[in-house]
């Protein structure tokens, strides 16, 4: 069987605007989310987020590409450029055939739709710029790594809300492992935090005013991030002939739907993805020390996932550590799974746990190790990451340490 | 006023419900009538759509949030309290 390594990383959030400086704040628990600064802030009610911020696209992009590039296309551009910089790949011939890119986005231009909403509906203009459809559309991000990086082979967007990077990069690591592709490009990308993507999140009630505090009783929902990480999935045989530096192997990966409810998590659709994940890793359950939870803040999704969790490890459940980085980074919808990887990545090579921060009074419902507060080192072998979506469509990935 | 607004409210309920207004009482809880975590929220939009004001209600902690929802007569009231006070009636 083919086996398929992680050979680059990239990213930028509100941690950080590249991997080592969001691996500090995760080490010290740092919170990067704040108040927001954007247009019409004072007519929403939830006015905290993990926003980007110091960001200068004019400094990064010229003015015909940003008249292209919606901000999370921006955010995918920055975040691929550092992981495929790192790398040592370059794309030509048979290995760009046999390379494509699959990343994750639940809302794509969302800015765009919202600016050019608010030239034709409030302005009352009857033009907008050329560009909208270009610029909006969902597999925008993933074209343009294509174009920039001349990847030929596999490649396609992801939309499946809060799960979309990890069916993204479980899409890619099946594409490499079946053997349709050598090298895939992966993650995800979200930029939700305008007037319109976060005005629609208020309306349904789950939306923490203060802080997201995952696993803790006081946890009162989820705060939204923004942002990008991007990674180079490889054939292993094909990184160790050119002897790639490896951060660590893609052992397995499950995807189910619950179908049941639009909104509503479920124990047993978590715990059956769950333990095919490890099914298809061929692992056991005390082969995990680490899981990167779902953990929303919400007070469903948390003591769901944790029923969940030890349901598919029992007795295992309470050994192993599980936290939630989204206390930190916040919650990117569609990309977050990717900027949730990198924590499992330092975690495998670095020996350290990203913890839940925010974490004030225990839950008898999330009685599971949550790292609470502060960073722990431990040897980890193998770990996983959950992403549960709306729509009851759930995606977990397995690794493992560097072979 | 009371009377309006308690009738306002039922109607809502009850077309979430599915039932005739009659057959919302007072003392039903929206689980008694069948109303899950996502028609509360659509109720709640309707209220505040029905009778303009701002309902604080947050899903993750329906028992701490100033608005009762408790029951149906809570429900109203909680209205009643939220009309007085937003809109100075």
């Amino acid at each position: 069987m083919r086996r398929v390594v992680i050979t680059g990383q990239g990213t930028i959030n509100a941690l950080g605007q590249d991997v080592p400086a969001t691996l500090e704040a995760m080490r010290e628990g740092r919170c990067g989310i704040t108040d927001l600064e954007l247009r019409d802030v004072d007519r929403l009610s939830i006015k905290i987020g993990g926003q980007v911020k110091g960001y200068d696209p004019e400094a990064l992009f010229n003015r015909q590409q940003i008249a292209l590039y919606d901000r999370f296309t921006q955010f995918t551009l920055i975040a691929a450029r550092q992981a495929l910089d790192g790398c040592g790949l370059s794309f030509a011939g048979e290995l760009a055939a046999r390379s494509g890119v699959v990343l994750g986005t639940a809302g794509g231009g969302v800015n765009t739709w919202d600016e050019n909403y608010r030239t034709v509906y409030e302005e009352g203009k009857n033009r907008v710029h050329p560009f909208v459809v270009p610029k909006l559309m969902n597999n925008a991000a993933a074209s343009h790594v294509s174009m920039e990086w001349n990847l030929k082979g596999p490649s396609f967007s992801v939309a499946t809300a809060c799960a979309s990077s990890n069916h993204a990069m479980g899409l890619a690591f099946q594409l490499i492992r079946g053997g349709a592709a050598d090298v895939m490009v992966t993650g995800g990308s979200e930029a939700m935090l305008s007037f319109g993507g976060i005005k629609a999140w208020e309306g349904l009630r789950v939306m923490s005013k203060d802080a997201c505090r995952p696993f803790s009783a006081n946890r009162n929902g989820m705060v939204q991030g923004e942002g990008a990480a991007v990674f180079v999935f490889e054939e292993y045989e094909h990184a160790r002939k050119r002897g790639a530096q490896i951060l660590a192997e893609v052992v397995g990966f499950a995807m189910t739907s619950d179908a049941a409810d639009i909104v509503m998590p479920s124990k047993q659709g978590a715990a059956r993805t769950i333990a095919g994940a490890l099914r298809d890793a061929k692992l056991n359950p005390s082969d995990v020390c680490y899981i990167n939870a779902h953990g929303t803040g919400t007070a469903a999704n948390d003591k769901v996932e944790c029923a969940a969790v030890a349901d598919a490890f029992g007795h295992h459940a309470d050994n192993l550590m599980i936290s939630s980085t989204k206390s930190m980074h916040g919650h990117l919808i569609g990309g977050t799974g990717a900027v949730e990887l990198l924590a499992c990545i330092m975690a495998l090579r670095d020996g350290i746990i990203a913890p839940t921060i925010g974490y004030e009074e225990p839950d008898p419902e999330c009685a599971l190790d949550v790292v609470p507060n502060v960073a722990r080192e431990a040897q980890v072998e193998a770990c996983l990451s959950n992403a549960f979506a709306f729509g009851g469509f759930n995606a977990v990935l397995a690794l493992r340490r560097a072979p | 006023m009371t009377d309006s607004v308690k009738d306002k409210v039922i109607a809502i309920i009850a077309e979430q419900a599915v039932l005739e207004p009659g057959d919302v009482t007072p003392e039903a809880t929206l689980s008694d009538l069948g109303i899950d975590s996502l028609g509360l929220v659509e109720s709640i939009f309707a209220i505040e759509e029905a009778f303009d004001i701002q309902v604080p209600f947050n899903a993750n902690e329906p028992d701490q949030s100033e608005f009762d929802i408790s029951s149906v007569a809570a429900i109203i009231a909680a209205v009643e309290g939220l009309v007085a006070a937003q809109k100075g009636a």
